[in-house]
């Protein structure tokens, strides 16, 4: 499988904030490459750099196996991107602005293939509006069509269903995974949304404060033994006390008013249900979490628990 | 860099606000036209109460005359209007969020940045044109032609009818250039900000305090003036400052100061080069956050 993406010790430094610190990635071909972290985590820096946008402090960018600074113009002819909330010429109609960023891509582009690509993305209707009239979603749609216009090898999407209604994502979810499936693109998204990425990554890399926490298939990721459990009850501290000095005590995690966070293996949840109520705790409800987003909560707060554990 | 050239110039022609300057000029050419139309003479008649036995023949206010009123009112207003342009070039692309777009596409920072200048220059040269057509032309054919009076303080040069129509030319082929260097200080300016109004602002403050201390006669601000680019900015006035006989009869053809005329010219030129080199060797190493 060759890598399209080949990134090796990347830092980017703002005087002395390190935006993104040191890290390593490979996305190969056919991949829907989920790229996951809160916000300010390093997303957009790593991808702006992806893009040529920033330049990186230290480390090595390779796309298509071809140094990106060396061979700019070749690689970025192989990419097509929506770089946050797609912000058009709003003077502009939607099939202009198409027509304008298609002559920049450096390929000759059809005016069958433009009215084709509105089509793809549900604009043909308003191909000839004023963009300034388009709703989020409708945006976000045509700045995918611009991203798609040159038929790009690699498709760079960062934050793609940021301000868009569950329709709007659900639309863009199936768009991803058409690109992928269908037509064979690679594709790099990122997104703080846990769950968006789990629908549609088959790898996923992990970011928080500009450090890689973890990159992995995502079926690696979802460790059943990593399951979060919210327990609501009403005698929290005395549930706490008994805790602490039960078996369960290095499954503590967290405590917030009545609501007290475990990390159990999921086959021991009934277990540890039972001895709660031996114990005397008053239980309105016990939760398990999505098991990917409790680890990523876990990896990315994980200090903060510490805190709340250890005083 | 041809294809980058007629997006941009698509982007400009697109933008309403790109009209407003085209609809100011025409707006204070023909107010001024009206008012000379309608009472031209009692300015004359001010202009030259100071002046002594002083026979006129022929019509002086004429549309060469006008032409030269408008141009001495409004070339040091232009600039302002220039601004609005090369202000929003990059600025106003890092607002709308799409220099980022721009930037990711295949095309090199420097090309991208000089086509969006020559882009700047000719919507600048387009100003210039529209404002000959109304000036020149227009008040050509309102008031007809004759001789050009040039009041200059205490004198008074005539110009013959036929040795003025290139001078115009001349002029605004000069003020072409100084027009473009206000084009290019806008635009370097334009690369800080990710807003349009603050590089407008800037380039309009300079422009502003810079002509301000080229016009004062003060012992300090005269020893600055040949460092202003401003100052420089004045020379198309030169092309009208026509070379007299000892009997003070005009030659034709003739410029008193060629030399000093060209060397603005030049010095204007430096200033474009200097502004638009720096813009794209900055632009080139810019992490862009917009």
């Amino acid at each position: 499988m060759s890598a399209i993406i080949q990134v090796n010790n990347l830092s980017k430094e703002y005087r002395e904030v390190k935006a993104v610190n040191d890290i390593s990635f490979t996305v190969n071909r056919g991949d829907i490459y989920g790229f996951l972290g809160q916000n300010g985590a390093g997303k957009s820096t790593t991808i702006r750099m992806l893009l040529t946008l920033i330049t990186p402090t230290s480390g090595t960018i390779e796309l298509f196996g071809k140094n990106l600074y060396a061979h700019r113009k070749e690689v970025l002819q192989q990419i097509g991107a929506v770089i946050e909330k797609p912000d058009l010429y709003k003077y502009l109609t939607a099939y202009e602005n198409l027509s304008l960023f298609a002559k920049m891509s450096g390929v000759p582009v059809t005016e069958k293939k433009l009215k084709d690509q509105l089509e793809q993305v549900g604009l043909t209707e308003r191909a000839h509006s004023k963009v300034r009239t388009f709703s989020q979603g409708m945006k976000q749609r045509l700045g995918i069509a611009i991203a798609l216009i040159h038929d790009p090898q690699l498709i760079i999407l960062d934050e793609p269903t940021n301000g868009l209604d569950p329709q709007g994502i659900a639309d863009i979810r199936n768009l991803i995974l058409h690109l992928s499936r269908h037509l064979g693109k690679t594709i790099l998204v990122s997104s703080h949304l846990l769950h968006e990425i789990e629908l549609i990554a088959n790898r996923m890399l992990i970011i928080d404060k500009g450090k890689k926490i973890m990159e992995g298939t995502v079926a690696e990721l979802v460790d059943p033994a990593r399951t979060m459990v919210h327990l609501e009850v009403t005698n929290p501290q005395e549930v706490v006390t008994w805790l602490r000095n039960s078996r369960w005590s290095s499954c503590l995690q967290e405590q917030h008013n009545n609501i007290i966070q475990l990390q159990v293996n999921k086959p021991q949840v009934p277990e540890l249900t039972a001895e709660l109520v031996s114990a005397g705790a008053n239980i309105m409800a016990l939760q398990p979490q999505n098991s990917l987003e409790s680890y990523f909560l876990s990896l990315t707060t994980e200090n903060r628990h510490v805190d709340t554990f250890t005083n | 860099m041809w294809t980058l050239l007629q997006i941009e110039l698509f982007k400009i022609f697109k933008r309403p606000r790109t009209y407003i300057a085209f609809i100011a000029i025409a707006a204070i050419v023909i107010l001024i036209q009206l008012a000379l139309y309608l009472d031209g003479y009692t300015y004359i008649g001010f202009l030259l109460q100071s002046i002594e036995r002083f026979n006129v023949e022929g019509k002086i206010l004429n549309g060469y005359f006008v032409c030269y009123f408008i141009l001495q009112t409004l070339l040091i207003h232009v600039p302002l209007l220039i601004a609005l342009v090369g202000g929003d070039m990059i600025a106003g692309e890092a607002n709308m969020g799409t220099l980022r777009l721009l930037i990711s596409k295949p095309i090199s920072r420097s090309t991208l940045l000089i086509s969006k200048f020559l882009a700047a220059t000719i919507y600048t040269l387009l100003l210039l044109i529209w404002m000959a057509i109304l000036s020149l032309m227009f008040s050509l054919l309102v008031f007809g032609s004759g001789d050009l009076m040039v009041f200059q303080s205490q004198v008074i040069i005539q110009i013959p009818q036929s040795d003025v129509f290139w001078r115009y030319l001349a002029a605004f082929a000069f003020a072409a250039i100084a027009m473009t260097t206000v084009a290019a200080l806008s635009f370097f300016l334009s690369l800080f900000a990710e807003n349009s109004i603050g590089p407008i602002v800037a380039a309009m403050s300079i422009v502003i305090v810079c002509t301000i201390l080229t016009t004062m006669d003060l012992p300090l601000f005269l020893s600055m003036k040949p460092y202003l680019f401003t100052s420089h900015m004045l020379g198309w006035k030169g092309f009208f400052d026509i070379q007299a006989t000892t009997g003070n009869s005009a030659v034709p053809g003739s410029i008193q100061n060629l030399p000093g005329i060209l060397r603005s010219a030049v010095i204007l030129m430096v200033h474009i080069v200097g502004f638009v080199t720096a813009a794209v060797v900055i632009f080139r190493r810019k992490d862009v956050l917009s």
